[in-house]
């Protein structure tokens, strides 16, 4: 009988994963009721690669970042991350995986009652308990510099604009360093130009840092710019999964209706 | 009729579903509040939230009760011809009963309707989700802190309420006769001991538990944006409230067996 700790340390076969993907999920299936948001999807992000992953709205891939990152919980199907299987872990041993993850929420999801820097120093706090003050503070400082935020520290969440809020949340997502990032529509909401800075920021820290990154997005643009890979969601399937390229010379209807139209 | 039966049905499985999801959230509460790292920090933060900052309103809700307490028994006792009683009739209604519950019910208005709309308001926001995404367990951070802050604190405040309600009962008394605090407090403690105080004020602890886990298990299992956030808080208050008041009724008789 496999015990808890065996299935956590379950490795996928070479479809699913074969423990060098950063993040293999196989076979996943999730409803939330009788609707069903995921319906068997599969997919693999390699060391150092970018997937997007576009659909229209609703299409579950909001969903399936969550389940990546253990917010929610999967009715059948497999997640694992640099090979290790998440879907049986408890809280706290899923909190030994998610220090190697960050995670952008589409909204962003700052600490209302904390300012920026304080926001950006929450999981150095919790996680990094060996650093002193000083130097938690320096490297609040370096991350908020790199997503050009170093002259906003004092501020409150609600005394910035929206781009600036996904920085802050970005710089929040980078500061364990982590070796996977998952972006929750990055560029929704924001101005072209905002969207613009924010996609350059996304390229800049993937070259600095060498994460895995899956950006789930409905911007095509967005996706084109940052992404490797993209995968095509459609009714919590996926349609197709390539480059750019493949994409544009699928005869899937749907593929061609979603590109001519974004 | 049918439907009423199927609405009773639903009402009664509703009842259920909640205290098994109750029951299921204190587990998880109690496992990541005995498990390191502990969230000292936030723990002291909520003690400060929780105790220091409701002592004003407890301390005010404790001397009013002593004043009606001490102008009501005075009219009673003076007509059964056993006004030489007041004091020790203020005292221990005090200290045994209207000291702990008028803390419970005010802390229980305060903080469960902050802690309730304050972790409602971060489940809406997505904070809770952004503080669970960052490896950090939310039930040790937010849940087991509060809930600890209050079992501590309610005690506290409990003797700072029967303090101010005993000093006012005698200003009352001593307002319409001449009585000195000395004489008061002596004729008001003669015969008292240790089982007139001690229980009582320590039953408090589970007036706190019940205040924290209601509030954080109604705040942290909200759904539905603004609307949402304004029924956790209003469920926070009401249900912490009442029962707060159902515990009273087990643990006075639990305390007139167990310390006579």
């Amino acid at each position: 009988m496999n015990t808890t700790n065996e299935l956590s340390v379950r490795r996928l076969d070479a479809k699913g994963g074969d423990g060098k993907s950063a993040v293999a999920v196989k076979d996943l299936h999730k409803s939330f009721g009788s609707q069903k948001v995921l319906k068997g999807v599969t997919l693999t992000v390699g060391s150092g690669e970018t997937l997007a992953v576009l659909g229209r709205s609703g299409t579950g891939k909001s969903v399936l970042l969550r389940i990546i990152i253990g917010l929610e919980k999967t009715d059948s199907g497999s997640v694992c991350i640099q090979g290790q299987e998440i879907s049986f872990l408890s809280l706290d041993e899923l909190g030994g995986v998610r220090k190697k993850m960050g995670f952008l929420f589409q909204s962003a999801a700052l600490y209302d009652s904390l300012t920026v820097a304080e926001n950006v120093a929450f999981p150095l706090q919790h996680h990094r308990r060996e650093m002193s003050k000083s130097e938690q503070q320096d490297r609040v400082r370096t991350l908020l510099a790199e997503v050009g935020l170093e002259g906003h520290l004092e501020k409150m969440p609600a005394d910035i604009s929206g781009g600036m809020q996904k920085r802050v949340g970005l710089a929040r997502a980078l500061a364990l360093d982590p070796d996977i990032l998952l972006l929750d529509e990055p560029t929704a909401g924001l101005d072209p130009i905002s969207s613009s800075e924010i996609n350059d920021l996304v390229l800049k820290l993937q070259a600095e840092h060498h994460m895995a990154s899956i950006v789930v997005t409905h911007d095509l643009h967005s996706a084109k710019t940052i992404a490797d890979r993209l995968a095509l969601l459609d009714k919590g399937e996926v349609v197709i999964e390539g480059s750019f390229e493949e994409l544009e010379k699928s005869d899937i209807e749907f593929v061609r209706d979603f590109l001519k139209n974004s | 009729m049918s439907s009423t039966a199927s609405s009773t049905d639903g009402l009664m499985s509703g009842f259920l579903a909640w205290f098994g999801e109750l029951g299921l959230f204190f587990w998880n509460v109690s496992k990541a509040a005995v498990t390191p790292p502990f969230e000292f920090r936030e723990l002291f933060r909520q003690l400060d939230e929780i105790g220091s900052k409701s002592l004003p309103l407890v301390a005010l809700a404790g001397a009013a009760t002593g004043v009606v307490l001490s102008l009501e028994a005075r009219y009673s006792l003076t007509r059964f011809g056993a006004k030489s009683l007041l004091p020790a009739a203020i005292v221990f209604s005090v200290i045994h009963e209207t000291g702990p519950i008028i803390t419970g019910l005010v802390v229980s208005g305060r903080v469960g309707a902050g802690i309730g709309a304050e972790l409602a308001s971060m489940k809406v926001t997505e904070q809770i989700d952004a503080i669970e995404a960052s490896a950090v367990n939310p039930y040790r951070l937010l849940a087991a802190t509060r809930i600890l802050a209050c079992i501590l604190m309610l005690p506290l405040l409990t003797l700072a309420s029967d303090l101010c309600g005993v000093l006012m009962g005698w200003v009352a008394q001593a307002s319409v006769e001449s009585l000195s605090f000395h004489q008061f407090i002596n004729s008001g403690f003669k015969g008292a001991d240790f089982n007139d105080f001690l229980p009582p004020t320590f039953k408090t602890t589970v007036f706190g538990l019940i205040i924290g886990l209601i509030a954080c298990f109604q705040g942290m299992r909200t759904q539905g944006g603004a609307a949402g956030v304004g029924r956790a808080a209003t469920s926070s208050v009401v249900l912490s409230s009442l029962f707060v008041i159902l515990a009273d009724v087990v643990l006075v008789k639990f305390i007139l067996i167990f310390f006579p």
